[in-house]
């Protein structure tokens, strides 16, 4: 077969030593990045692209090094969610959900090693569809114009609505009020500032990791202050508990890899969705398929860890289709690899697969090997990471105070910022007592800007015309997910309410 | 008014060449950085990836130049980042373009002027191009301005820019040509960056692209889309197949330079110094054969010669944006 052959080809050009110890070395550095809030995988690569240069590095090389810094900030950005609840990066703040409560029961070895297969899956079969795929996904990457971009957000925040809360009420409040945050900044459309009172900081919008550093962690902070009055060191030093998840746990986790992947990989394809849709969306939807009356989700359930950790590493794979074969970035950090690609005089587009046959294999070849380097790495070393949390709390919860602050100040360098996250701290600890879930705040924020311009990019090819939202066979689909997620909780919800009070007076449930 | 530029132009490589070319040895950079007011991939985004690269290949600098992208507002974003909070660093250069000089005029920068920043210099421009998918039933310009005319609600136009910005007015310039009253009406729909109003093309979103000749070259070459209408004053030499829009009956000539600005208040010497860089660095074989890849022709303004263009360029934006209708 001729991709066999042209993948033997990118295998060749990896394998060489040097190849091989950049490869480590990115997996290295990317972890490590990646659990490190603030460094994200966009950051991560963007500081490393100077350093590939300097070093005189050539195309593949280079590339090599920041793909594998790539794959594994991604992998990174899950040790954190699950070890402190600050999500490393954006896509893995699904992963706190259920990974915190995990680690707070005792099971955090279990957690990172399972985490670690599902991303080890997700991002090896995206990789996998990448290779056979990626000529026919960007048709279906090209099935999506504005109103259907527009629809898509709406299925993610319709099925969000379940996902913290039972009380579809707060969630829509919290959604609005991030929709609102995105707000502000300066318009895309038409260049005019909106909420910025002339303040030269929120030109540019509010980064969400101000937004998710402060809600989560910080207001995890404010809790632990509010609690502890100064009394001893709480007695709930977590266990670390065994590291390799039983034979059964992997087992149950399966389908809910595959759902994750398959929707990570759908969600990274599309330029317009990205990692942290794909994560969203396994997430939600795994919880409708699995929990609906949201019994364990959020509780600490392990397929709560591994569906969204799947679709967010499939979804950095997916990301890839679109950014080699139109030259569009379907995220951030694709971002920054086209940059890198352009910087190497290799034009991503339609004719690259065809031109550069050499670098997109080498491309690919790098990213299997990332994967079970980064498979190799992670297992061991989760015995490691889990000593966090052998730190007692009063130790623990400043050095989480500090890294947020360091992790915020080197986004921009900026005091506004860091005094921004505070503000955004004290906004969720107030959100956290009043029981108003966090996470559609932060979707709203970081899929606002983006859902409103492809609204009004709808509504300007249709002439004001709203009926082009059900304009086509594919939004009429969304539409129906998009309501069935919205109402079906709330039907159920009811039916199910007795059955849990009755259940929750029996087994006192774990986390809060 | 674009042949103008041209003229000016002519005049300042001539001007240029005369000149001289000796780097002040006060000033040297340290870890230098080239902003990208956009996201990778656009038009901005080549310009600070081609320079850093050329300059460090060429010895120019010793450190290797940073790449940073800046999106937002147009570009609005990262002037103001200039203005307001990077206005004496002497190791910044900041991507720009014929856009940039569009939203001074237009007043999309709140409040900002040419002054507020150091234009440095051009290096190249092309040429304004109007794309259709291949299998679409337009195959001449003249076809779709016929049907723009009929019903203006009939064709969608995307554009990687803003409203108002200068992909918006290309085709607002030809509309006026083939005798469209009111060119506001025309359907512009707005996109983050060149790449995304391609997919927002080629998925059928809309009827058709105005952007810059080298955003459409891969996808010309691949076949996907069809250009109806290059905005030169004659045929490209390596692409004699596309036509002109002034040989379809419409005189426009809608020509984007790429240059480089960076904070007003810089010492003399690393403006100089940066002046001369962008010289070398212009003059170098391989910076050119790389400009002819990316269908971008060669068009230098330095110095004074460089204020001059830019400030006639604001003039005649502010004129054309006034005639119609998009300031007041």
């Amino acid at each position: 077969m001729e991709i066999l052959s042209l993948l033997a080809d990118g295998f060749a050009v990896a394998l060489t030593p040097q190849n091989l110890f950049l490869s480590v070395l990115g997996c290295f550095l990317g972890t490590l990045m990646g659990a490190l809030p603030g460094l994200g995988p966009a950051n991560g690569v963007a500081i490393l692209i100077p350093i590939a240069f300097s070093l005189g590095l050539g195309p593949t090389p280079s590339l090599i090094l920041l793909t594998s810094v790539y794959y594994g900030a991604m992998y990174g950005g899950r040790i954190s969610s699950i070890l402190l609840n600050i999500p490393g990066d954006e896509p893995a703040m699904m992963t706190c959900l259920d990974g915190y409560p995990m680690a707070q029961q005792g099971k955090a070895g279990e957690a990172l090693s399972l985490s670690g297969v599902a991303s080890f899956v997700g991002a090896f079969v995206a990789t996998c569809g990448l290779v056979l795929l990626a000529p026919q996904l960007v048709k279906i990457a090209l099935l999506f114009g504005p109103a259907e971009y527009f629809v898509l957000f709406t299925v993610a925040f319709a099925t969000l609505g379940g996902i913290s809360s039972t009380n579809q009420a707060k969630s829509a409040f919290a959604a609005a009020l991030g929709l609102g945050i995105a707000m502000i900044g300066s318009d895309s459309q038409t260049g005019s500032q909106r909420f910025t009172f002339g303040h030269i900081h929120l030109y540019d919008g509010i980064d969400f990791l101000i937004a998710i550093v402060g809600l989560f962690a910080l207001s995890e902070v404010f809790i632990f202050l509010e609690h502890h009055r100064g009394g001893a060191a709480s007695a709930g030093t977590a266990k670390v508990g065994r590291i390799m998840p039983d034979f059964s746990m992997i087992k149950r986790c399966i389908p809910s890899m595959a759902r994750g992947t398959g929707l990570g990989f759908f969600a990274g394809v599309l330029p317009g969705a990205g990692a942290s849709l794909g994560s969203f969306l396994a997430y939600s939807l795994e919880k409708q398929a699995v929990d609906r009356d949201g019994k364990t989700f959020g509780k600490g359930d392990p397929r709560g860890v591994a569906a969204p950790e799947a679709g967010n590493n499939a979804a950095s794979g997916g990301a890839l289709v679109p950014m080699l074969a139109l030259g569009v970035p379907g995220s951030g950090t694709t971002a920054v690899l086209l940059a890198v690609l352009l910087q190497l005089n290799i034009t991503p587009g339609p004719l690259l697969f065809t031109k550069n046959p050499d670098v997109v294999w080498g491309l690919i070849a790098a990213l299997f090997l990332a994967n079970f380097i980064l498979l190799a790495m992670n297992i061991p070393l989760v015995g490691i990471f889990t000593r966090v949390l052998m730190v007692p709390t009063r130790i623990l919860m400043p050095v989480v105070a500090m890294i947020s602050f360091v992790g915020i100040y080197s986004i921009t360098g900026s005091t506004f910022d860091v005094m921004l996250m505070v503000g955004f701290g004290v906004a969720g600890w107030l959100l956290r007592k009043l029981e108003v879930p966090l996470v559609p705040v932060i979707l709203g924020i970081l899929l606002g800007n983006q859902m409103e311009v492809n609204l009004r990019r709808a509504m300007t090819i249709s002439d004001g015309d709203w009926l082009i939202l059900v304009g086509s066979p594919l939004t009429i689909i969304l539409w129906i997910i998009a309501i069935t997620g919205f109402v079906l909780p709330m039907l159920l919800g009811r039916r199910v309410k007795k059955r849990m009070e009755a259940a929750r007076n029996e087994e006192e449930f774990v986390g809060d | 008014m674009f042949m103008k530029f041209a003229r000016l132009g002519a005049i300042a490589v001539a001007a240029s060449l005369a000149g001289t070319t000796g780097a002040l040895a006060e000033f040297k950079p340290e870890n230098p950085q080239c902003i990208a007011p956009s996201n990778p991939g656009g038009g901005w985004d080549f310009i600070c990836r081609t320079t850093a690269k050329y300059l460090f290949d060429l010895g120019v600098i010793e450190d290797s130049m940073q790449v940073t992208n800046m999106s937002g507002g147009g570009g609005g974003v990262a002037f103001a980042h200039v203005t307001k909070e990077r206005n004496e660093d002497n190791n910044l250069i900041v991507a720009a373009s014929m856009s940039t000089s569009a939203r001074i005029a237009q007043g999309i920068y709140e409040g900002a002027k040419q002054d507020d920043v150091h234009f440095l210099a051009t290096f190249g421009a092309e040429y304004g191009a109007i794309a259709v998918q291949a299998d679409s039933k337009y195959e001449t310009l003249t076809q779709m301005m016929e049907d723009i005319l009929a019903d203006p609600k009939s064709v969608g136009i995307a554009g990687g820019s803003s409203v108002g910005s200068f992909d918006h007015i290309k085709p607002m310039l030809v509309a006026r040509e083939a005798g469209m009253e009111d060119v506001t009406k025309l359907k512009y729909v707005s996109y983050s960056g060149g790449g995304e109003a391609m997919t927002g093309l080629l998925s059928g979103s809309v009827e058709a692209l105005s952007g810059d000749f080298s955003e459409m070259l891969g996808f010309l070459e691949s076949g996907d889309i069809r250009i109806i209408g290059i905005l030169a004053p004659e045929r490209l030499k390596n692409y004699p197949d596309i036509p002109t829009a002034k040989e379809q009956g419409y005189d426009v000539v809608g020509a984007n330079w790429r240059g480089l600005y960076m904070p007003a208040g810089a010492t003399d010497e690393a403006k100089e110094f940066w002046k001369n860089a962008i010289m070398t660095m212009a003059e170098d074989p391989g910076f050119q054969a790389a400009l002819e890849e990316a269908a971008i022709e060669p068009f230098n303004n330095f110095g004074d010669d460089m204020q001059n263009f830019v400030a006639g360029s604001i003039a005649d934006v502010e004129k054309l944006s006034r005639e119609i209708g998009i300031i007041e």
